[in-house]
């Protein structure tokens, strides 16, 4: 059978799924009494027309990076991770525990080092749906819905129990050291007479995400073992053929999943915070399902759709904070993405690729 | 423990196991038919929330329910359309329900009460009431039977007791009649229920709605019968948890009934006991709250009597390979 070109696959079914996505919570918009219209100028005002809306839309998109890149590198094994949340919960507390307990010298030091320690904390949460999917067939999402919610509790035991100060209410961490405080976009960008990003949280981990991006695609493409993970992904009997074992392939995908997810508590926790909270994740674990789908899994994509969803985010609050409309309406377009570019995929592609075959016969 | 909190404690078992029940039951019908449903849980919140809505404007909790039930319903068709009509993924699809209740309610909330998301507390004919069954003043002279039957089977809402019938009443469909033979097959080997005759995607669009009226009394009874009104994510991952009942009943409609009234009384222990001190040591609250899902996982690895899912479950049925 005809197949439609490669960039229809890649750009257009995705463009098509956003447009019908953006109409349905324009509808939306319209069905709680708010102009669409002004409501997305609001948005592009408050996330895009100044530093410090770029500061915060930067900053949420270096966490959808993270949890994005980690969703897509379990989709080329065709694994589905939906425990980014709890694996990145994790995460903040491998991020936590390296803050406090090390004596880092300096930034720079104290972030490879949380980095290392986020990445084999997230990796290690994820190591046992991982194992119990490859060895005892446990089906993958099952067993990481479960672990973000024993996550959750391990976390909520830790803060309130073993890392809580002396004397504090919130369960909460107590704050990092000073040595382990990362530079902010304001502190980087900012000149003597004007002052950039002021306020945002958005720092240096971004440039870790977009790095790590580079670093996926890498390894996705240009590796034996992102091969490896492509041709398990794309056939599973054949990868087998091919000696490729189905028990190393899923465990190694799973657990550099895991280390991304986890790496993005880095942001939150480390750059932001700078001590570890109940809800330092923010449900960017989830998003992340969003991103990689609208990304198709390319690295790439997965920085696009990050900064789309991170833009979102913070028009969404922009909204929330000037109209009547909830942050909620956020929620709302992140299922809208996820149902059209997800679930109702073949609901765009099956006439697109109609009208492709048509208009080549024609031709 | 004494004998008067001991039923405290069950009594409030039976409250907290039964929307577990009626979703786990809920799963149940969809995952014997081969579509895995993730989303019970944004199901479940959509119809809390419609019935609390619903029922606070109208002051009917009937009329309430009803509206609940169809709010579940509109995702269910969501859910089959997804994934049986488009043959998109089953999971993914949940994914997006899941987030779309959770999106909508709070803004539809927002949108007509103002409460910052919440609905009015409901009162008087907006709530299911606990109904007293016939006969609790005759017994209640008699020692522990009468308590028991005083306090544990009578005094709930009409819901708990639809729930409880609904067990009997899913095993009987599914094992005992035509159409439940035929739902258990389509999830076991499609080809072979459309080689003799019958559609698989009806089947599956029939047990999809089946789901999704469970789900929206579910919904319901946790908004009007259980609590007084709608609160956002009132759910609280109960979706989930009665995700876990029905991998921990292996699909099985009594062995439902025993896991969510486990997973219930883990509940109400919690509830009801923060910490438990054991002498040796303390078992902290967050342990009780992660055990059904800790439960959960040791099921699935298949070291307790391993849980295998319907063969066919997940994928969508294309004729003619």
């Amino acid at each position: 059978m005809d197949k439609m070109p490669g960039w229809a696959d890649a750009v257009l079914v995705p463009l098509i799924s956003l447009i019908l996505a953006a109409i349905l919570s324009a509808l939306v918009i319209i069905g709680i009494g708010e102009d669409p219209v002004a409501a997305f100028k609001l948005m592009v005002d408050g996330a895009l027309m100044r530093s410090s809306g770029w500061g915060y839309t930067l900053y949420y998109a270096t966490n959808f990076i993270f949890t994005g890149l980690a969703v897509a590198i379990a989709f080329h094994a065709r694994l589905f991770n939906i425990g980014g949340e709890g694996q990145a919960m994790i995460g903040g507390l491998g991020v936590a525990l390296a803050c406090l307990y090390i004596p880092w010298p300096n930034w720079y030091v104290a972030l490879f080092g949380a980095t290392v320690s986020a990445a084999i904390f997230g990796a290690l949460w994820a190591l046992i749906p991982a194992y119990l999917q490859a060895k005892r067939g446990s089906h993958i999402v099952i067993t990481t819905i479960m672990f973000n919610f024993i996550a959750a509790a391990v976390l909520n035991y830790v803060l309130v129990n073993i890392l809580r100060p002396q004397g504090a209410m919130d369960p909460a961490t107590a704050r990092f050291p000073e040595a382990t405080k990362l530079p902010t976009f304001q502190d980087m960008f900012s000149t003597a007479e004007t002052a950039m990003f002021r306020g945002a949280p958005a720092n240096v981990t971004f440039f870790l995400a977009v790095a790590m991006c580079l670093v996926v695609w890498l390894l996705i493409w240009r590796t034996k073992l992102g091969y490896e993970i492509r041709a398990f992904g794309q056939s599973e009997s054949a990868a087998k053929y091919a000696g490729i074992s189905p028990v190393k392939i899923t465990v190694v995908a799973m657990l550099i999943s895991g280390g991304l997810a986890g790496m993005m508590a880095l942001n939150t926790t480390m750059g932001e915070a700078e001590r570890l909270v109940m809800n330092a994740t923010e449900g960017a674990g989830f998003i992340g399902i969003a991103v990689a789908l609208m990304g198709r899994s390319h690295p790439l994509g997965v920085l696009l759709a990050a900064l789309l969803f991170g833009f979102l985010y913070q028009g969404g609050a922009e909204l929330a904070l000037w109209t009547n409309i909830p942050r909620e309406l956020i929620v709302v377009i992140q299922a809208l993405v996820i149902l059209f570019t997800g679930a109702l995929d073949n609901m765009v592609r099956m006439p697109l690729e109609k009208l492709f075959l048509a208009s080549r016969r024609k031709a | 423990m004494d004998f008067a909190t001991l039923l405290q404690v069950l009594d409030s078992t039976v409250r907290l196991a039964t929307p577990l029940l009626l979703a786990c039951l809920a799963g149940l019908f969809s995952e014997r038919a081969g579509i895995f449903d993730i989303g019970l849980e944004g199901k479940m919140l959509a119809a809390a929330f419609f019935s609390a809505a619903i029922a606070s404007i109208t002051g009917d909790v009937w009329m309430g329910l009803g509206a609940g039930i169809l709010a579940s319903l509109a995702l269910s068709v969501l859910h089959g359309l997804a994934s049986i009509t488009f043959r998109g993924n089953q999971l993914i699809s949940g994914v997006a329900i899941n987030f779309l209740a959770a999106g909508l309610t709070v803004l539809i909330a927002q949108d007509w009460f103002s409460q910052g998301g919440r609905t009015p507390s409901l009162i008087g004919a907006g709530r299911f009431e606990g109904i007293t069954l016939p006969g609790v003043d005759a017994v209640s002279g008699i020692p522990i039977i009468g308590p028991i039957y005083q306090e544990l089977i009578s005094g709930h809402s009409i819901l708990v007791y639809i729930a409880f019938a609904m067990v009997p009443l899913t095993w009987w469909l599914l094992y005992r009649t035509r159409f439940g033979l035929r739902l258990r097959a389509v999830g076991e080997a499609p080809e072979a229920v459309d080689t003799a005759g019958v559609s698989v995607i009806g089947l599956r669009y029939v047990a999809v709605g089946i789901c999704g009226v469970l789900c929206g009394i579910a919904g319901a009874y946790l908004a009007t019968a259980l609590q007084a009104g709608f609160v956002k994510d009132m759910t609280a991952g109960r979706g989930f948890i009665a995700l876990a009942a029905l991998i921990f009943a292996k699909w099985r409609p009594w062995h439902a009934l025993y896991a969510c009234l486990l997973f219930g009384l883990l509940q109400a222990v919690a509830l009801r006991y923060q910490n438990i001190d054991l002498g040796a040591f303390v078992v902290p609250v967050q342990f009780m709250d992660a055990l059904p899902y800790i439960l959960t996982v040791v099921i699935l690895a298949g070291f307790v009597g391993k849980a295998i899912p319907p063969r066919a479950g997940g994928e969508p049925y294309v004729k003619e390979r």
